[in-house]
C-alpha cells in the first residue's frame, strides 16, 4: 500500500493474519514467512530476557536465542500456543524460560554453529541496547519479567516498524516527511519546535504538521499491522491495541 | 527457516517508545487549524484534548472517538456533535466546529468549559441553599433539551461541570435520544440532514429513537461521592450509570425511556447533593436516617418513584418545587403537619411576626408603667 492510500482502508490495513492462524498454514512458504515475522518481532526481548532477567553472559544468551528459535521451528512448538490461556508473547517469554531451564539441566549449552541453523540476528545492536540504558545484568534487582519483556517487544516492534518506514519512505523519494518525523519524534529527548523544523526545512509550520501527520498516521498503521501479525487471535490483537495505543479496534 | 534481518540500530530511546504509543490516541488535523496541546478527559466513548484554534487564536476543546473504524463510535459521536448543535442554552456546551482527522476519525470541537465536576464541586459547597441553587440550574438546561425533544439518559455528577461562578454545563449528549412525544419531528429532521459529516448509512438510531441494548448492568449499592467512577458508562453494554439510571432504563425498555428517566436522574442528583450518596433500593429510608428535611426528602423520593407516572413529569416541574422550597412556600410532594405549617409560616413572616411581637410587648409594657 502506498502512504497515501491509507484513507480508503478507514485508517487500518487488517492485511497479516495472526501468527498462529499463519504458523499452522499447511502452505510451507507461509509458515517460514510467519516464523520469520515472529522472530523478527521476539528475539530482541527473548535475548535482553535472557540477558536481564536470566543474567546470561553475552554468549550464552547469544547461543541460548539462537538455539530458542531454532528449535521453535524445528519442533514446532508455537503452534501449541491456546489463546484461551495467556497473551502470545508471555507464551513465547515462559517457552524460553522452559528452554533455559532445560538447556541447564541437561548440562548441554549450546555452542555457535554446534547444528543450529544460524539466524542473521544484530546480536551487538542489542548489545548496545542493554548497555545505552544502563540495563546491565549487574544492576541490583533484575527487573519484573512480564513487564521487562512487555517493554522491550514494545521497543522491538516499533524498532522494525520505523526500519520498515524508513524503507518505504525512501522507496517512494519522500525524505523530507520521514526526517521529520524522526527529528521530532524519534529523538531521544524533546527540543525541537515544528516552527524550527520548517525554518530548517524550509517549509511552513503547517506544511510540518501535515507532513508528520502523514508519517505518523503510516507509523500507525504499519505498526498496528505487524501487532496484529505478532498476536495470538484477533481479540488479543485488539487487547494489545487498547494497551499499546488506547485505541478500541473494531 | 527465514528471518527478517532486523537493521542494526541502538533501538529507540524510552522517551520515543512514550511519544510514539502516545502517537494513537493524539488527534492529527489535515487542515493545521488546531494544535493539541493535553489530553484532559478519557471516557469509554472518547477523548476529550485541549487544544488551541490557531485562526481565531482561542482555547478550544475536542472530541474524537477512542476507536478506530468504529461505526458505533463514530454514530454515537455523530449524534453527540448533532444535539449539541441543536441545543443553544447557555447550561449546554456550545459546538464550533466538525470534520474528520487525518487517520478518518471524526473529531468535533466545542467551547473549553473550565470548572469542575459536580461532584469535586460539591465537596467544598457545605451550604444546602447554595447545593439546591446549583441543583435548579442544572434542571434548566435539562429541561430545555426536553422541550427541544432530547433525553439525556445519562445525568450524574461526573457529566455536570461547574465554574468558578457557580455556572452549570450539563455535559456529555453523546447517549441522548430523541422522544417522540416531545417535538421530535424537529429534533429528527435535523439529525436526517447529510452532510460531510454523515457516512452512507444514515443514523438509525436518532431517527428512530431507539437505544443500543442493555446488555448488563453494574449496580452498586449506596456509597460515597468518591466511589462514583467505576459505574461509568460502558460502550455498547451499559446506556446509562447504575445508581443514576431511572429503573425503566436499566430494564433496557427503551420504549419506556422519556424525559421522566431524565427526571429520575435529577432525582439522584439532587439525593447525592443531600446526602452525599448515590441512591440505593430504598431512597426514603437514607433520607429519613440522614434526617434531610421532610418537604426536601418528600421532593427527593418522588423524582426517584420507580413508576414514572409517580414522578414529576417534567423537569421544570421538580426544579419548581425545589425552589419552593427554598423560598419557604409549600411543597406539592409534601403533606405538612399543624406544627410544620406554623414553623413554616413563622419563617416565612419571621420579620412581621417579630414587628407584631414587639408592639404588643411594648404597649403591655406602657400599660403596665401607666398602671403603676
Amino acid at each position: 500500500m502506498e502512504p497515501d492510500d491509507v484513507r480508503s482502508s478507514g485508517g487500518f490495513p487488517a492485511t497479516r493474519h495472526s501468527a498462529i492462524e499463519r504458523i499452522r498454514d499447511p502452505d510451507p512458504d507461509t509458515r517460514r514467512e510467519a516464523f520469520g515475522d515472529l522472530v523478527a518481532g521476539y528475539w530482541k526481548p527473548v535475548y535482553k530476557h535472557l540477558r536481564l532477567t536470566w543474567r546470561l553472559d553475552v554468549e550464552d544468551a547469544r547461543d541460548l536465542t539462537q538455539g530458542f528459535f531454532a528449535d521453535a521451528f524445528q519442533k514446532a512448538w508455537l503452534e501449541k500456543y491456546e489463546p484461551g490461556k495467556a497473551r502470545f508473547r508471555t507464551f513465547v517469554r515462559v517457552c524460553a524460560d522452559r528452554f533455559v531451564m532445560n538447556m541447564r539441566q541437561s548440562s548441554s549449552r549450546l555452542k555457535r554453529g554446534g547444528g543450529v541453523q544460524t539466524l542473521p540476528l544484530d546480536f551487538d545492536g542489542a548489545e548496545r541496547e542493554v548497555a545505552s540504558r544502563s540495563l546491565t545484568p549487574a544492576s541490583s534487582r533484575p527487573p519484573d519479567p512480564d513487564e521487562f519483556f512487555h517493554q522491550e517487544f514494545v521497543r522491538a516492534l516499533f524498532d522494525q516498524t520505523v526500519n520498515d518506514l524508513r524503507a518505504e519512505y525512501a522507496e517512494r523519494g519522500r525524505k523530507i516527511p520521514f526526517t521529520l518525523f524522526e527529528r521530532y519524534d524519534l529523538a531521544p529527548v524533546e527540543g525541537v519546535s515544528y516552527a524550527e523544523l520548517a525554518r530548517e526545512f524550509g517549509l511552513t509550520p503547517a506544511q510540518v504538521t501535515n507532513n508528520l501527520a502523514q508519517v505518523r498516521r503510516r507509523f500507525r498503521e504499519r505498526a498496528l499491522d505487524a501487532l496484529r501479525g505478532l498476536c495470538g487471535s484477533d481479540q488479543e490483537f485488539r487487547r494489545e491495541a487498547r494497551d499499546l495505543f488506547g485505541l478500541e479496534i473494531e | 527457516m527465514s528471518s527478517r534481518v532486523s537493521a542494526p540500530s541502538n533501538g529507540l530511546s524510552d522517551a520515543a517508545v512514550t511519544r510514539l504509543r502516545a502517537l494513537g490516541r493524539w488527534p492529527e488535523f489535515e487542515s493545521g487549524r488546531y494544535s493539541v496541546v493535553e489530553e484532559i478527559g478519557r471516557g469509554g466513548m472518547g477523548t476529550v484534548f485541549l487544544a488551541t484554534d490557531d485562526e481565531l487564536g482561542r482555547e478550544v476543546a475536542i472530541k474524537i472517538p477512542n476507536a478506530l473504524a468504529s461505526a458505533s463510535l463514530e454514530r454515537r459521536l455523530r449524534r453527540e456533535a448533532r444535539v449539541l448543535a441543536r441545543l443553544e442554552h447557555p447550561g449546554i456546551v456550545p459546538i464550533h466546529d466538525a470534520g474528520r482527522l487525518a487517520d478518518g476519525r471524526l473529531f468535533y470541537v466545542m467551547k473549553r468549559v473550565r470548572g469542575e465536576t459536580l461532584g469535586d464541586h460539591l465537596r467544598h459547597v457545605p451550604d444546602l441553599t447554595e447545593r439546591l441553587r446549583i441543583f435548579e440550574r442544572i434542571c434548566e438546561p435539562v429541561a430545555f433539551a426536553h422541550a427541544r425533544g432530547f433525553v439525556h439518559r445519562d445525568l450524574k455528577p461526573d457529566n455536570v461541570m461547574v465554574g468558578a461562578f457557580g455556572e452549570v454545563m450539563v455535559m456529555d449528549w453523546g447517549v441522548a435520544k430523541t422522544v417522540d412525544s416531545l417535538q421530535s419531528s424537529v429534533a429528527s429532521h435535523s439529525l436526517q440532514s447529510q452532510s460531510p459529516f454523515d457516512d452512507a448509512q444514515g443514523d438509525p438510531e436518532l431517527v428512530e429513537g431507539s437505544t443500543v441494548p442493555v446488555d448488563s448492568l453494574r449496580l452498586q449499592s449506596s456509597s460515597s461521592v468518591g466511589s462514583l467512577r467505576p459505574a461509568e458508562t460502558e460502550v455498547g453494554t451499559v446506556i446509562g450509570t447504575a445508581g443514576f439510571m431511572a429503573p425503566e432504563q436499566a430494564r433496557g425498555e427503551a420504549a419506556e425511556v422519556d424525559e421522566r428517566a431524565d427526571v429520575y436522574g435529577l432525582g439522584a442528583i439532587l439525593f447525592l447533593l443531600l446526602t452525599g450518596r448515590i441512591p440505593d433500593a430504598d431512597p426514603r429510608a437514607a433520607l429519613r436516617l440522614i434526617k434531610v428535611p421532610r418537604p426536601l426528602a418528600a421532593i427527593c423520593a418522588r423524582a426517584l418513584e420507580v413508576e414514572p407516572s409517580k414522578r414529576y413529569q417534567t423537569a421544570t416541574a421538580l426544579a419548581d418545587e425545589v425552589a419552593r422550597y427554598r423560598d419557604n412556600r409549600k411543597v406539592h410532594a409534601h403533606r405538612e403537619t399543624a406544627l410544620e405549617r406554623a414553623i413554616r409560616f413563622g419563617r416565612t413572616y419571621r420579620t412581621a411576626i417579630l414587628l407584631v411581637l414587639a408592639y404588643i410587648v411594648m404597649r403591655a409594657a406602657v400599660a403596665f408603667l401607666a398602671g403603676w
